[in-house]
């Protein structure tokens, strides 16, 4: 699912690097997936992207569809701005999201909702891709929100 | 251990700062600040400046060594050291990289500087003005996540969660560089003292810190001068001497969009134990610690990685009475350090550290002989150093 856009506009716009390393994701979020990085040759599971996998040195690094469900490995409340866009905007919140299902790689997003929930490290999160299709080049993020914990 | 080390070999002969100002309130240019220090440096050690034939320094300062060696008059430039990393984690291996120098007769008089003028150049606790953003930033910045006080809080937020650490651990921290501030004519916070119930007042900048978990930023310069340990001797102060430096951070600390095995962590659980075994002490043996506070957790994760109390006991060994000078049972940060002092990135709690083995310090812990610094926390590669007197020999 989409939603409307958790932060102003006006944050710098995430585009891949000119090695095109992380192109894959940022290609994926775009049709609402969720691809990261997996070791072909030892299975290790790898975020954020790399050139190499870290734990057999292979250089034969796949990219996988994975489920967008994770729970809270850490967060913050951020209450100073330290960029114009964000003035008078405030509080909001970072989280850390671990994905079981990959590894326990850990992803960044904010988690929607009210920004001055209780947030339970440990909580169950799903993803939700946030189009921005009016910026120059369009991208999209990735961000969290709670489910039931069953 | 083996025969490398560099305990005992060289020794800090002069330490100078200029006045330290708020950011962008320094009525003179960075490049003018670090040659006041280094002067100053020079003077206090009794040695010509034209001797110094070395430069170290970190976080990418502005300040090339052959201009300095130029202006200066210098008349041979033996060593040029930048260490890599961009913050205040290379503070105590600036040191180390300087006094390998000495140590192995690359030279012989080895300034470690460092000069910040933030009215001149950008400032630190702001986030990219670019409009796009690539590589790992691209991962952060679009969700807010900029500073270097939104990249370290959820590792302390995760830190307190595992170990069930109170934010009044952290406030005792920011008390004790307030507290000490307050007897230092050069701290930009003296005159400025800090309550408990000012602290709880004061707001979030993000969560889990206050505004005064957070390290100030600031202008001026700092310098020390070292030299070999058995030229310190003849020299007019007593000799802080080097007995362990060390730098560095653990396995795959830097891993992308905060993926580091170690996440709640100050990095120095790899660096801590080899600071111990160069120096042949313990954590027992500090009596007075200089730990630097970009925010204060990272001074908890700091203290517990270099040993002083297991995290379980953080809530306990963190009051403002055991961090007090003299008679607390770990006097920290006893200049006002980066909190209350300056934020000289660190380089201002070399310079206390040392003044600690004189006995000259404004917030003076008694008969001084193992005196420690522990740069950046979290800011990788991390570096720790200690600072021993004679008797520690």
């Amino acid at each position: 699912m989409t939603a409307p856009h958790y932060l102003p506009e006006g944050l710098p716009i995430p585009v891949p690097e000119n090695d095109g390393l992380s192109r894959p994701y940022w290609e994926g979020t775009r049709r609402g997936e969720l691809w990261i990085q997996k070791c072909k040759d030892c299975g290790t599971w790898q975020w954020g992207p790399e050139w190499i996998c870290h734990s057999c040195r292979s250089f034969e690094i796949e990219w996988l569809q994975v489920e967008g469900k994770g729970r809270i490995f850490s967060w913050e409340r951020v209450w100073h701005p330290v960029h114009p866009a964000l003035k008078e905007h405030g509080p909001y919140i970072v989280v850390l999201v671990e994905l079981p299902a990959a590894g326990n790689v850990r992803m960044i997003g904010n988690l929607l909702g009210d920004p001055r929930q209780e947030v339970p490290i440990g909580a169950a999160v799903e993803a939700v891709f946030e189009s921005h299709d009016d910026t120059d080049p369009p991208y999209t993020l990735v961000q969290w929100r709670r489910v039931d914990d069953s | 251990m083996n025969g490398r080390t560099l305990r005992g070999k060289v020794a800090v002969a002069g330490i100078g700062e200029t006045t330290y100002y708020k950011h962008g309130q320094a009525p003179d240019p960075e490049f003018k600040l670090a040659l006041m220090a280094i002067l100053r440096a020079a003077e206090d050690a009794g040695i010509d400046p034209r001797e110094i034939d070395g430069f170290a320094s970190y976080s990418n300062d502005r300040n090339d060594p052959s201009r300095l060696a130029a202006a200066l008059g210098i008349r041979e430039l033996r060593f040029a050291n930048m260490q890599w990393g961009g913050g205040g984690g290379g503070g105590a291996a600036a040191v180390g990289n300087a006094a390998a120098a000495v140590a192995t007769g690359m030279a012989d008089c080895v300034v470690v500087f460092r000069a910040l003028a933030q009215g001149q150049f950008a400032r630190f606790g702001q986030g990219p003005r670019a409009r796009t953003i690539d590589g790992d930033m691209a991962f952060q910045a679009p969700y807010g996540l900029m500073s270097p006080g939104q990249r370290y809080a959820m590792k302390v937020m995760r830190f307190m969660h595992d170990h069930g650490v109170r934010q009044e651990a952290l406030r005792a921290i920011a008390m004790a560089s307030y507290h000490h501030a307050q007897a230092n004519p050069r701290a930009v916070m003296n005159g400025r003292p800090l309550t408990e119930a000012d602290y709880d007042a004061s707001r979030w900048i993000v969560e889990p810190f206050h505004l005064f978990d957070c390290c100030m930023e600031n202008d001026g310069a700092a310098a020390l001068i070292l030299v070999p340990a058995e030229r310190a001797k003849d020299l007019p102060h007593k000799p802080s001497y080097l007995l362990s430096a060390v730098t560095g951070s653990d396995y795959r600390c830097a891993a992308p969009s905060h993926n580091a095995p170690n996440y709640a962590s100050a990095s120095f659980a790899s660096v801590a134990p080899h600071l111990y075994e160069m120096a042949q002490l313990g954590p027992g043996d500090v009596d007075v610690l200089q730990s630097y506070e970009n925010f204060t957790g990272g001074v908890l994760m700091s203290l517990v990685e270099h040993g002083f109390f297991p995290p379980e006991e953080a809530n306990d060994f963190l009051k403002p009475e055991n961090l007090y000078a003299p008679g607390g049972r770990l006097p920290l940060n006893t200049s006002g350090g980066n909190l209350a002092e300056c934020y000289m990135h660190g380089l201002e709690l070399q310079l206390e550290a040392v003044r600690q083995i004189r006995g000259d310090s404004t917030a003076q812990v008694p008969d001084v002989d193992v005196s420690m610094v522990i740069a950046g926390p979290m800011v990788t590669p991390v570096s720790s150093c200690i600072f021993g007197s004679e008797a520690t020999l």
